[in-house]
């Protein structure tokens, strides 16, 4: 099989800016492989708008913010192969995959980029008690099955987790003509957006109920019933506080997990907390000219981000391709620390770097009137007040080169701290 | 004075806009961090609209739906009317992203319109 420079695992949103930034920075021989028979990843399922607002200074809606890419692609003449699964990435960077037109074929390559995005916490992974009957669906599952396929899961729904997906189904699955009853949330904060709070749940009245979960499934062939039930700070339930809903469907929106089953197979190392690779200033893994960028990386909220740091992945792989890699360069960790859960990147090189480096992170719980505080071996170099942080929402901070320039910095952190 | 309390829903940030009404009018706007917020608030509280994003049916496509929206903003009120309005429509592939699927939705003035491209299957 051909070799080529650089192969990308994912045609959704973040391998594909990576693509055009990698063509743009001079690499030609780009390959793209894709498991599904489009571009374009889950924004062909996000019919709903909102996507963009950075990137075009416009509110597009998912598969419109795709096309845009999907057209760059195009443009440049990339390659890419569809229905085709990738099975193995070796810690050489030979690329193995298959398809039904290709069979089993191997790909060798300078440099790859992990694009694989997420998958969401399966039931299964939830232990949630009682029958296992039809009409229990991950909210991404039930978007795919109205927006894509044109079938209805069911006409009278719970939802347990009131992340982004399952706030986006209940608006979307009213508007269709099914009741939503409630959306049930262990946590004591939604883990979605404050305006999706708004204009998918309070515009149509449908009730958020906040530390609560589901403590039983009812019926046998088909789902009957759901029991909910109030739970304390430790997150176990209440007895007394059940209340039963007849319904037909539960659909869970209980957070999303990086799917980095083939970065494990190349050796990469994985942040135990994002379940998603270690990188540096480069997005690059802890396997020389592996990288990774978008939901892969980090579970995001917007879209555009993901481009962006998609972008800087492509922009690193190329640099890479075409200067290979300067070993034995000042490495720099970055932790995070009271509150920040992880920083991507974890580690800054600062004689490679650019004048500035963006570490995005979240916080472990909602803080308020707080500030993000930046130190240099415990010496403060930025601080930015705000009133919310919430850990639905993707937080960051702009390292700069000249804050790094002395050769004895020993760690940067970056902590919460709460304010008078 | 009747004061209330808003989520501006024009950008993810999703800032906190207190807005102050005196007889119908708005009088105030605090707690937005930019334009779009102002503008988003002082139109929640008299005329509320939303941009709808919905399917419609296809036909000879390579797949049985095809994802619109309206191609601006509509009164929040009309939603419902919007969606049992775009149930009704069944449309021909091939769809372009942008093709005009529906004229004038329920007497709105406003169009729906394909955020796809559906070619023959």
């Amino acid at each position: 099989m051909k070799h080529y420079d650089l192969v990308i695992v994912g045609g959704g949103p973040a391998g594909l800016a990576a693509a055009v930034a990698a063509r743009d920075n001079g690499i030609d021989d780009i390959l793209i492989l894709e498991r599904d028979n489009k571009l374009g990843g889950i924004l062909n399922q996000c019919i709903h708008n909102g996507f963009g607002l950075h990137t075009f200074k416009e509110e597009l809606t998912g598969p419109e913010y795709a096309s845009r890419f999907i057209q760059q692609v195009l443009e440049r003449g990339i390659d890419y192969k569809m229905n085709t699964m990738v099975m193995d990435i070796s810690p050489e960077k030979v690329v193995t995959a298959m398809n039904a037109t290709d069979g089993m074929f191997t790909i060798p390559a300078k440099a790859v980029i992990l694009a694989m995005g997420c998958r969401e916490r399966s039931r299964g992974a939830l232990n949630i008690p009682g029958y296992r009957p039809a009409g229990i669906f991950s909210a991404g599952t039930a978007q795919r099955l109205v927006n894509m396929e044109g079938q209805m899961p069911g006409k009278k729904v719970v939802i347990l987790g009131s992340g982004d997906i399952g706030l986006i189904m209940a608006r979307r699955m009213t508007l269709e003509g099914a009741k939503v009853e409630v959306v049930a949330e262990l946590m004591p904060y939604s883990g979605g957006l404050k305006r999706n709070i708004v204009q998918c749940l309070q515009d149509f009245d449908i009730p958020l109920k906040l530390s609560h979960t589901v403590v039983n499934i009812e019926g046998k062939e088909r789902v009957e019933a759901v029991t909910i039930a109030k739970v304390g700070p430790d997150r176990r339930p209440i007895p007394g506080t059940e209340e039963r809903y007849e319904c037909d469907t539960l659909l869970l929106s209980c957070g999303l997990i990086p799917e980095n089953e083939l970065s494990k197979g190349s050796g990469v190392t994985l942040n135990p907390v994002t379940s998603g690779p270690v990188v540096n200033d480069a997005l690059e893994t802890s396997v020389e000219g592996i990288f990774a960028c978008g939901n892969v990386l980090h579970v995001h909220d917007l879209v555009d981000f993901v481009s962006q740091e998609a972008a800087n992945a492509g922009a690193y792989a190329a640099r890479y391709i075409r200067q290979g890699e300067k070993t034995d360069v000042r490495t720099v960790p970055v932790r995070g620390i009271d509150g920040v859960r992880y920083t991507v990147p974890s580690t800054i090189r600062p004689e490679e770097m650019q004048d500035t480096v963006t570490v995005r992170f979240r916080v472990g719980d909602v803080y308020r009137d707080s500030a993000v505080v930046t130190c240099i071996d415990g010496r403060e170099i930025s601080r930015r007040r705000k009133k919310v942080f919430a850990p639905g929402e993707m937080e960051q901070v702009i390292l700069k080169k000249e804050d790094l320039a002395d050769a004895k910095i020993g760690e940067i952190t970056i902590r919460i701290e709460k304010e008078a | 004075m009747e004061e209330r309390q808003l989520t501006c829903i024009g950008c993810p940030m999703g800032c906190q806009v207190t807005v102050t009404i005196d007889q119908g009018e708005v009088k105030t706007v605090t707690g937005n961090t930019c334009k779009r917020g102002e503008i988003y608030a002082r139109k929640e509280v008299v005329d509320p609209t939303r941009i709808v994003t919905s399917t419609v049916r296809v036909t000879g496509g390579t797949e049985p739906v095809v994802s619109c929206k309206t191609a601006s903003d509509i009164p929040k009120g009309k939603i419902f009317d919007c969606c049992r309005e775009l149930a009704k429509v069944e449309v021909a592939a091939p769809i372009k992203i942008g093709d005009v699927l529906l004229e004038n939705v329920c007497g709105t003035g406003v169009d729906i319109v394909a955020t796809r491209d559906l070619p023959v299957a």
